[in-house]
């Protein structure tokens, strides 16, 4: 049995991991799912949320939104709307749209969209801030 | 005949021209490789992206239900929508003005039907928006960066107009990027969406009703499809306006030499009639 799979992480402006990883956490739309090698094929939209692996020993982080993920055997293919690095991003920014987040919530302006957008919008900051190791 | 300092002005203006017809290439050398290098970082998205859809519409040809998803099923084509992506800026040949005579002949060709253009590009919105065409949209500066944001409030709006029966069909046209020296006009229909059926699908465990999944996967296999065709677009126009600069700058060289040596023939010509003068006059006075 294979003791590692290839991780595929792409959004539509660029190709972010292509490796032999062991194991990877991923943020699926309905809660995190762990992907071992030799994994049953499987389908599902992609959450929000920080997606890690293990690269030979490495721990590697991104922060993810979005999108699909492809589980098959011997690969995994994620299509995220928008993924970063850890070490891409950009703390402050993140810390600052999480407050204002937080800040529409309180006060909600009106109807149920812009709810649901200040609710997104916090997800996807807190991935950012956990991703980078300083949530 | 032209005088010495009309030619040598003429030459110096020629040599100005080809200094920035230079420059031109080789700003237009780093802008594809730019382009090329995007095109490639895009590659594998929207091919596992187009697996998956070809999955899926693999598994939708299984069920009569499934077929039936709006965004597969073609209807009858009153109204057309045209995207055109033309370039912003000039100087690339004839890379706008193939686009433009190709997209005359698709209005012509579906003279029958309503055809509506959105219209990328400056080229194609200036010539068209003087010809009164049906504009429902122009977006100028959207191809300098080509990035996936940028394309997806398009994508958006022809989905909704799509969706709310305004339009039957939406059509793209543009140019390909095939080699340094050529582009390849590609007319291709968006929506309703045309997948080829994987020829061994994978069974996939899921919880989730196939039809949620085709309804995101198809608006996405769209706006990726409008994403690709920009990229392809800027690389070609960067390829296109190499290739013209670089023959500008080959032309102005043979310019300058047939001028430099009509300048020669010429001051040679005036240095032996001088003599002749000198000559004769010394003569006169013996």
């Amino acid at each position: 049995m294979a003791d590692s799979f290839e991780l595929e992480i792409a959004t539509p402006d660029r190709l972010l991991v292509k490796e032999r990883v062991r194991e990877a956490q991923i943020p699926a739309a309905k809660g995190y799912i762990g992907v071992l090698p030799e994994h049953s094929p499987f389908l599902e939209l992609l959450g929000i949320g920080e997606l890690t692996y293990d690269a030979g020993g490495r721990r590697a982080s991104l922060a993810v939104a979005g999108g699909f993920v492809e589980v098959l055997p011997d690969r995994v293919r994620v299509l995220a709307e928008r993924a970063e690095r850890a070490e891409e991003i950009d703390v402050e920014r993140a810390r600052r749209a999480l407050e204002r987040a937080e800040e529409r919530l309180k006060n909600p302006l009106e109807g149920k969209v812009d709810i649901a957008r200040a609710l997104n919008a916090m997800r996807r900051a807190e991935a950012r801030l956990q991703a980078s190791g300083r949530g | 005949m032209p005088s010495l300092i009309d030619l040598r002005r003429r030459i110096r203006s020629v040599r100005n021209t080809q200094q920035i017809t230079r420059a031109m290439k080789m700003v237009s050398t780093a802008r594809l490789r730019r382009a090329q290098d995007r095109v490639l970082q895009a590659r594998p998205y929207a091919r596992s992206l187009r697996e998956l859809a070809e999955n899926a519409a693999a598994a939708a040809s299984a069920s009569e239900r499934l077929a039936r998803h709006p965004l597969l099923v073609r209807r009858p084509e009153e109204r057309i929508q045209l995207i055109l992506i033309t370039s912003d800026r000039g100087l690339a040949g004839a890379f706008n003005a193939n686009l433009i005579k190709a997209a005359q002949a698709f209005l012509q060709e579906h003279s029958g039907a309503r055809v509506e253009m959105e219209l990328i590009g400056r080229k194609g919105r200036d010539f068209f928006r003087k010809r009164g065409a049906a504009i429902t949209g122009e977006h100028i500066g959207l191809a300098n960066r080509a990035r996936y944001d940028d394309i997806v409030p398009l994508a958006d709006k022809m989905l909704r107009r799509y969706a709310a029966k305004e339009i039957d069909a939406v059509y793209l046209l543009y140019n390909e990027f095939k080699s340094m020296l050529a582009q390849r006009l590609e007319v291709r229909r968006v929506l309703p969406i045309e997948l080829r059926e994987a020829a061994s699908p994978v069974e996939y465990i899921t919880e989730r009703p196939p039809e949620e999944l085709l309804d995101t996967l198809l608006p996405q296999y769209v706006k990726i499809t409008l994403h690709h065709a920009l990229l392809e677009s800027t690389a070609a126009e960067h390829a296109a306006r190499m290739t013209a600069m670089d023959a500008a700058t080959t032309n102005a060289e043979e310019l300058i030499d047939k001028l430099t040596l009509h300048l020669n023939r010429v001051r040679q010509a005036s240095i032996t009639r001088e003599i002749i003068e000198v000559v004769s006059g010394a003569t006169g006075l013996e």
